[in-house]
C-alpha cells in the first residue's frame, strides 16, 4: 500500500544520463514509471497555478516603515496569510477548517505577533509574522465571542483580553498562559459586547441592556477582581458594538439615529451619572435620511488612550471629521468630507492621519491625506484610484503611512473593491497589483474555443454561403487570389518572426497575451477559461498562462444565488461571434435572470432577453440552432410553461415541428419526485412519466446525465474469445444516487438508479449496504463510478457500474430510448480505496479514441489521475487465457494509490471543489483544470503522447543520419557509375 | 363472426402470466397461501389504468387489477378485460397520430402494513400507441420496488419496440393484451472481496512457498547422510568383524 502522503515525483531527466554511474539509481528508477511522472524541465510548461485565500476581513500592514514589504489579511475563507506588498505575492499561507469551527473572529497585530481568536471564541492563537509560524495556541473556555484588545501594563503590551458572552479572560502575550478569568455579572440580562483599556491599571467592560441601561464594569488587571461597577441610564442604546466608540481620555461616543444626537460619557469617571447630549443639529450636521449614523475612531497605540478625532459618517457618501474638546462633552467639526465614500485612520510615529477616498470623475478615485489635528489637506499626498466600469465599487480602505527621510508622511493604500478585489496603491498613484480574490470561490466553468487568427478567419468567410450568392465567379476568384496572398504574407511574417525571436536569448521572448493576439493555436491547446464566481464576478482566463484577459462584475447578484453556464454558440461559426449565457437564479425566489455575453472578449451582448417572471424549474440545451448558429436555450417555469431563449420565429417554427420529440425531466428531492414531459406544439407541456421514491426511505442527493460533447469511438469491447460485448450507450440515461434517511450504520444504505429521462424507465436499480455519503460520481459512456464510506468497515469505496447490452445489438444504426425493449446486462464491482476524496471527474477527448482516466481530487490537494482500466466489472477473480487476452487486470480488492499518478506534483490544490475537464485538438490530450481555493491548470495524456514527438525529440540526430545517408547514397550512386564506366573501358 | 368477440367478452377475465420474483437469498419457507399465519400476505389488489386519447390528454381508464403479494416472496399477477370496441378504434387512431399509451399505478407499499399501504400520487409510465398496436398489445410491465417495498417505478415496452407503419389488419390482434408482468426490487451491490483475494492469496503464497521451505539438514541431506552413517556402520562393524577374525587368525 502506497502512503497517501504527497511524495514529488520528478525524476530528473539530466539523471537519466548519469543513471548508469550508479546503480542504485536505476533501481530507484525502476519502482517508477518514468514516463507518466513530470520531467523537473516540464514544471510549469503546461500547467500553472494561482492561489488565493479568499473576502479579506481584516488587514494589517507591519510595522510602519517605508521598506516594510508585508501585509497580513484574514478572510472568510478561514484563511490567515501574508502578502508580500510590493508584488502582491503570497509569502505564506494557513488554511483552517472550513466552516464555524475554522472561522477568523479578530485579528489584531502589535509588533511580531498577530493574535488571532477562531472558530467564535475556540481557540486564540498566536502568530510570528516574519516566517508565519504558530508561537502559541491557548483553547479558550465555551461562550460565543464578543470582542478582544490589547492591554498594556506600564506602557508596554503584554497582555491580551478576550471578551465572551459571559466571561472575560487576560492572557500573556508570550507563551498564552491564561492570567486570570472571570465571570461576567448578570450575563443573562446584560449583552457585554465591548472591552476597552487605555494604559492604566484596570480593563473596562461595556455591557447593555437593550433599550434600558448601560453597564460599566473595571477589573484590576492585577487579578480581575471588580473594582468599579455602575449602570448608566441608556433608554435609547441598544447596541454598543454598533452605535459607540471608546475616544480620548476613556470618553464613551455613541450615536443615536433616532433623537439624532451625539451622547458622551466619560468611562472612568464616577461622578457623572448620565450621558451628556449633544444634538447633530447644534453642529449644524444632517443626517441622509434613512442612514444610521457610524463613528470611526482610532488607538494608535493600545498602551495609550485613543485620538480625540473621529469620524461621523451621514451618509453613504458623507463623512465629518470632529474632535472632541479636552473638556470632555464640546465637539468641534474639523472638515467635512462630502462626497467621500471612504475613511481611514493611520498613525506612523507620532503622527496621525486621515485618508479620505473621494469620486473624482467616472473613472477614478482620488485618495487624499488630511492632518488629524487640524483637518489640513498634506500637500503632495493624493493618489488615484482606477474605477473600472466591469469591477465593483470601492469597499474598504486599509492603510500604511511611514515617515519619509524628510519627516513628512508617505503612505500605501490597498483598497477592497465589492467584488472581492484587492488593489495595491503606491504614490504618486501607481496601481502595483490586484488581486482577485473572488476566484478563491469558483463556482462554474466552460472551456471556450479560441477564435481563429484574422487571415484565418477570412479565408472562412469567403466559403461563406452569403458571400457565394451575391457574387460572380470573377470576384470569387479574385477574393481567392487575394485571400492567399494574404495567407502568404501571413506565414512570412511569422516566419520573420520566429527566425527573428530565435536570436534572442529565451528569456527575453516574452509572449503577453492580450485580447488583441488572441488566436487559436495548432493543435487547440490554448484555451479561454470562462469562470463564474460566488460573488458575481466572472473571469475571462487564457488557459496557457493563467492571465486574466477579461473581467465581468455583475452587481445585484444575491449571496446564494444558482448559476449556470450555457456555451450557445461555440467560435465555429465566423463571423457571428460565439456566445455565452448566464443563468443567474436566487434560491430564495426561484426567479431567474439571464446574461449573455461574448466569452471571448467578456462583452454583454445587446440582444434582447426574455422576460421570466416567474420561478424557473429547469433550463435545457436544445440541439437546435437558430438562423444565426447559436443552440436554442429552454426555459421551464414552475407551472410548466416553456420560455425559448432565442425566440425568433424560425426557432418557434422548428420547436413546433419537434414538440413530440422533445423531452425533459424535473426532479423535486424535496418529494422524492422524478418525473418527465414532453413539449406540446404550443410550448405548454404535458407529463407523461412519474417515479417516485419515498422521503421516508431515502432522499435524491444527486443527478447526473452524461456530457453532450462526449465522444464514444468504440461501441464494444473485444473479448478474449474474438467476439464482441456491445456496450449500453443510451445518450439519455441518468444516474440518479440517494441516500437513505435512516443514518444508522446497519441500516444506512446508497441507492444508485439508472434512469431513462425519456421514457422513465428505471434501468437499473442497486442498494450498496451499510454506506453513506458523501457520495461523488461520475456517470459517462456505459458506465457509472461512485465512491461512498462504508459505515462497517470504515473506510472508502469505490464502485463500478457498467451496462452491455450484449453480444448482439438490437438497432446498430441508431438509438432511441422508445425503442429499446430489453434491459441491458449490469456487471458491477467494488474496490477498497484508501483515501477520502472531495471531487471526481473523468478525462475528454476529441474523438474519444484514447482511453479513459478517472481525476480523483484527494482532501490533501493531490489530483489522483486513476486508469479507468482499474476500475472494471470485468476484471477476472481468477487468471484464464480469455481475461489474459483482453489485458484484464487480475481484481484486487484495494486500489493502489502510485504517488507518480499524481499529475499536480507537489502543486497542490487546496480545498478542490471541482474538476473541469475538456478535449484538446489532439486525441491524446485533455486540458484539465482544478478548482477550490486555488486554481490549476494541467494537461494530461492519458494514453501517452501517441500523437505527439517527445519534447527532447533528437531532430539533429534524424536529420544527421538522414543527410548523411543521402550523401551517402549519392557518393556510392557515383562511386558505382564510375566502376561500371571503368569496367566498361576494360 | 361477431358472436367470437361477443363469447370473449363474456368470459371477460383472462388470466395473464405471473411472474414471481424472490428477492431476498433467503429461502421460501415452503407455507401455503391457504395458511391461517399468511392472511396478512394473502395480497391485495391494485388498479391499473391507462389512457389513450387522440388529443394526449390524460383520461385514466380501468385496464385490469393488479394482484400484489408482499412478504417474503413478492409476487404479482394481472387479471385484465378486454379492450371494447370502441377502444380499439380510439387507439388505433392514436397510433396513426403518433400519441402516446399511458399507464399508471397507485403508489403503494408492499409490506403488510395495512394502514399504510395507499399513499397518495400515482406512478405512470408511457409507450407510443403505435407500436403497442404494432406489436399486437403484446407489452412487458416492470415494477420497481425499493428496500422497504414500496412500490417506486412502472415501465411498460412493447416487443417488438418499433413502428414501422405497418398496418394492423385482424381485429382480433387488438383485443386482449399479451402481457408480461414482473416486479423487480432493487439487487444489492457487491462490497469488495477481500474473503476470496486473501484466499486466493494464500493458495499462490503456499504454491510458491512450498519448494522453498525450510526442510530440517537432515530432510535435506538424508540421502547423504544414510549412506555414510550405513558406510561408517558397516565399516565399523566390518572392523570389528576384521579385527575379530585377525585376532582369531592368530590363535
Amino acid at each position: 500500500m502506497h502512503p497517501p502522503s504527497l511524495v514529488v515525483t520528478f525524476t530528473k531527466k539530466s539523471s537519466v544520463k548519469m543513471a548508469k554511474l550508479t546503480s542504485l539509481f536505476v533501481i530507484l528508477l525502476s519502482f517508477f514509471r518514468i514516463s507518466e511522472a513530470v520531467f523537473e524541465d516540464q514544471v510549469g510548461k503546461f500547467d500553472w497555478r494561482q492561489q488565493y485565500v479568499g473576502k479579506t476581513l481584516f488587514a494589517h500592514f507591519e510595522a510602519n516603515t517605508q521598506s516594510s514589504k508585508k501585509l497580513f489579511v484574514a478572510t472568510d475563507k478561514n484563511i490567515f496569510a501574508s502578502f508580500n506588498s510590493r508584488t502582491g505575492d503570497l509569502l505564506w499561507r494557513h488554511v483552517d477548517k472550513t466552516g464555524p469551527e475554522g472561522t477568523i473572529d479578530i485579528l489584531l497585530l502589535h509588533g511580531q505577533d498577530a493574535l488571532m481568536v477562531v472558530g467564535d471564541g475556540r481557540l486564540l492563537r498566536s502568530w510570528d509574522t516574519n516566517i508565519g509560524g504558530l508561537n502559541w495556541e491557548a483553547v479558550l473556555d465555551t461562550g460565543s465571542f464578543q470582542a478582544a484588545c490589547f492591554v498594556a501594563i506600564q506602557d508596554t503590551v503584554k497582555l491580551v483580553s478576550v471578551l465572551k458572552k459571559a466571561a472575560i479572560s487576560l492572557h500573556y502575550l508570550s507563551n498564552g498562559h491564561q492570567k486570570w478569568v472571570e465571570n461576567l455579572p448578570d450575563s443573562d440580562a446584560v449583552q457585554y459586547q465591548a472591552v476597552y483599556s487605555g494604559g492604566e491599571e484596570e480593563v473596562y467592560v461595556l455591557g447593555v441592556v437593550p433599550n434600558s441601561h448601560l453597564t460599566i464594569i473595571a477589573y484590576s488587571l492585577e487579578d480581575g477582581e471588580i473594582i468599579k461597577q455602575r449602570s448608566v441610564e441608556a433608554s435609547w442604546l441598544s447596541s454598543v458594538e454598533s452605535s459607540c466608540v471608546v475616544i480620548g481620555q476613556g470618553v464613551l461616543m455613541c450615536v443615536d439615529p433616532a433623537t439624532l444626537a451625539l451622547y458622551t460619557l466619560p468611562i472612568q469617571a464616577e461622578e457623572t451619572p448620565e450621558f451628556s447630549q449633544i444634538l447633530l443639529q447644534s453642529l449644524d450636521l444632517e443626517v441622509s435620511p434613512g442612514f444610521q449614523p457610524v463613528l470611526v475612531s482610532s488607538q494608535p497605540h493600545p498602551a495609550r488612550s485613543p485620538l480625540s478625532e473621529f469620524f461621523l459618517q451621514l451618509g453613504p457618501d458623507h463623512h465629518v471629521l470632529l474632535q472632541l474638546n479636552a473638556d470632555g462633552y464640546t465637539i468641534v467639526p474639523l472638515r467635512d468630507f462630502q462626497p467621500a465614500f471612504l475613511v481611514s485612520f493611520a498613525t506612523t510615529g507620532k503622527k496621525t492621519v486621515a485618508a479620505v477616498m473621494t469620486p473624482k470623475n467616472e473613472t477614478a478615485c482620488a485618495i487624499n491625506l488630511f492632518s488629524v489635528d487640524s483637518g489640513r489637506r498634506l500637500l503632495d499626498t493624493t493618489v488615484f484610484f482606477p474605477l473600472e466600469p466591469n469591477d465593483g465599487k470601492p469597499h474598504a480602505l486599509y492603510v500604511h503611512a511611514f515617515l519619509k527621510k524628510d519627516d513628512s508622511v508617505g503612505y500605501r493604500v490597498l483598497v477592497q473593491t465589492q467584488d472581492h478585489a484587492l488593489t495595491f496603491i503606491q504614490q504618486p498613484g501607481r496601481v502595483v497589483w490586484t488581486r482577485e480574490e473572488a476566484l478563491a470561490d469558483v463556482v462554474t466553468m466552460e472551456m471556450v474555443d479560441l477564435p481563429l487568427t484574422g487571415t484565418q478567419a477570412e479565408l472562412e468567410g469567403e466559403f461563406g454561403k452569403k458571400a457565394a450568392i451575391q457574387d460572380g465567379l470573377f470576384p470569387m476568384v479574385l477574393k481567392r487570389l487575394s485571400s492567399q496572398v494574404t495567407l502568404l504574407q501571413a506565414w512570412l511574417a511569422h516566419l520573420w518572426k520566429l527566425f527573428y525571436e530565435a536570436r534572442k536569448p529565451r528569456s527575453q521572448v516574452k509572449n503577453e497575451v492580450t485580447i488583441e493576439t488572441l488566436s487559436r493555436d495548432e493543435f487547440n491547446l490554448q484555451k479561454m477559461m470562462v469562470m463564474v464566481t460566488a460573488s458575481g464576478k466572472l473571469f475571462g482566463i487564457d488557459s496557457k498562462s493563467g492571465s486574466i484577459l477579461w473581467k465581468h462584475y455583475l452587481e445585484n447578484v444575491q449571496p446564494n444565488a444558482a448559476f449556470k453556464l450555457i456555451v450557445q454558440r461555440t467560435t465555429a461559426h465566423f463571423p457571428h461571434p460565439p456566445q455565452c449565457t448566464l443563468l443567474v437564479k436566487d434560491k430564495d425566489t426561484g426567479l431567474a435572470t439571464l446574461h449573455v455575453f461574448n466569452p471571448i472578449f467578456g462583452r454583454k451582448s445587446h440582444i434582447a432577453l426574455p422576460a421570466l417572471p416567474r420561478p424557473i424549474l429547469q433550463s435545457l440545451l436544445l440541439p437546435v440552432i437558430d438562423q444565426d448558429y447559436a443552440k436554442v436555450l429552454l426555459l421551464v417555469d414552475d407551472q410548466y410553461k416553456v420560455t425559448a431563449f432565442p425566440s425568433t420565429k424560425n426557432v418557434l417554427q422548428q420547436l413546433q415541428e419537434m414538440a413530440s420529440s422533445i423531452f425533459f425531466y424535473l426532479i423535486r428531492s424535496d418529494q422524492g419526485n422524478l418525473s418527465g414531459f414532453r413539449l406540446r406544439k404550443d410550448l405548454s407541456t404535458e407529463r407523461i412519466w412519474e417515479v417516485v421514491l419515498p422521503t421516508e426511505v431515502q432522499k435524491i442527493v444527486a443527478v447526473k446525465g452524461k456530457r453532450p460533447n462526449e465522444h464514444v469511438h468504440s461501441q464494444g469491447r473485444v473479448m478474449g474469445d474474438r467476439s464482441v460485448l456491445y456496450k449500453y450507450l443510451n445518450p439519455n440515461l441518468l444516474a440518479v444516487v440517494t441516500e437513505s434517511t435512516d443514518t444508522h450504520p446497519e441500516r444506512a444504505f446508497v441507492g444508485v438508479f439508472l434512469v431513462d429521462g425519456v421514457t422513465g424507465r428505471i434501468i437499473h436499480e442497486a442498494v450498496q449496504r451499510k454506506a453513506r455519503g458523501p457520495v461523488h460520481f461520475v456517470h459517462s459512456e456505459n458506465w457509472v463510478v461512485y465512491e461512498y464510506w462504508n459505515t462497517k468497515s470504515r473506510r472508502n469505496e469505490f464502485s463500478v457500474l457498467e451496462l452491455f447490452e450484449g453480444t448482439e445489438l438490437y438497432n446498430s444504426t441508431v438509438f432511441s430510448s422508445l425503442d429499446r425493449p430489453h434491459l441491458p446486462q449490469v456487471l458491477q464491482q467494488t474496490y477498497i480505496f484508501p483515501s477520502p476524496i472531495t471531487t471526481m471527474e473523468a478525462t475528454l477527448t476529441e474523438k474519444g479514441i484514447t482511453s479513459r482516466h478517472l481525476l480523483v481530487g484527494l482532501p490533501s490537494g493531490a489530483i489522483l489521475s486513476l486508469p479507468k482500466m482499474f476500475l472494471d466489472p470485468r476484471r477476472p477473480e481468477v487468471v484464464t487465457e480469455h481475461s489474459r487476452e483482453e489485458n484484464l487486470i487480475p481484481y484486487a480488492p484495494e486500489m493502489p494509490i502510485r504517488t507518480e499518478w499524481f499529475i499536480n506534483y507537489n502543486q497542490t490544490v487546496a480545498r478542490v471543489k471541482g474538476i473541469y475537464t475538456a478535449p484538446s485538438g489532439l486525441e491524446s490530450t485533455c486540458l484539465v483544470v482544478a478548482y477550490g481555493l486555488d486554481i490549476y491548470q494541467t494537461r494530461v495524456y492519458p494514453s501517452k503522447q501517441f500523437d505527439v514527438l517527445k519534447d527532447d525529440y533528437d531532430y539533429v540526430l534524424i536529420s544527421s543520419v538522414l543527410f548523411a545517408l543521402f550523401f551517402a547514397t549519392m557518393i556510392s550512386k557515383r562511386l558505382a557509375q564510375v566502376k561500371l564506366l571503368n569496367r566498361a573501358w576494360r | 363472426m361477431a358472436s367470437v368477440p361477443r363469447l370473449c367478452l363474456l368470459l371477460s377475465i383472462i388470466p395473464t402470466i405471473l411472474i414471481l420474483c424472490a428477492d431476498f437469498a433467503c429461502c421460501n419457507t415452503g407455507r401455503k397461501t391457504g395458511d391461517g399465519l399468511d392472511t396478512d400476505f394473502s395480497g391485495f389488489s391494485v388498479p391499473l389504468e391507462h389512457s389513450f386519447e387522440v388529443d394526449d390528454a390524460s383520461r385514466f381508464r380501468m385496464r385490469g387489477a393488479l394482484q400484489l403479494r408482499g412478504g417474503r416472496e413478492t409476487s404479482v399477477s394481472l387479471s385484465q378485460s378486454q379492450l371494447s370496441e370502441e377502444d380499439r378504434n380510439t387507439l388505433k387512431e392514436v397510433a396513426a397520430v403518433d400519441g402516446l399509451y399511458k399507464i399508471r399505478v397507485p403508489r403503494v407499499s408492499l409490506t403488510d402494513r395495512q394502514t399504510e399501504r395507499q399513499m397518495d400520487g400515482y406512478l405512470t409510465a408511457f409507450v407510443r400507441a403505435c407500436s403497442l398496436v404494432e406489436s399486437h398489445l403484446s407489452d412487458v410491465i416492470t415494477l420497481h420496488t425499493d428496500v422497504s417495498g414500496y412500490l417506486i417505478g412502472v415501465s411498460i415496452v412493447t416487443i417488438p419496440g418499433a413502428c414501422r407503419g405497418t398496418e394492423v389488419e385482424d381485429e382480433v390482434d387488438l383485443e386482449a393484451f399479451n402481457t408480461t408482468l414482473t416486479i423487480i426490487p432493487p439487487t444489492n451491490a457487491p462490497q469488495p472481496e477481500t474473503a476470496l483475494f486473501i484466499e486466493r492469496m494464500d493458495i499462490e503464497h503456499e504454491k510458491r512457498g512450498k519448494p522453498q521451505e525450510q526442510k530440517s539438514f537432515f530432510a535435506k541431506y538424508w540421502m547423504y547422510i544414510v549412506p555414510l552413517v550405513l558406510f561408517l556402520m558397516m565399516s565399523g562393524a566390518q572392523d570389528q568383524s576384521g579385527g575379530g577374525a585377525a585376532n582369531g587368525g592368530g590363535r
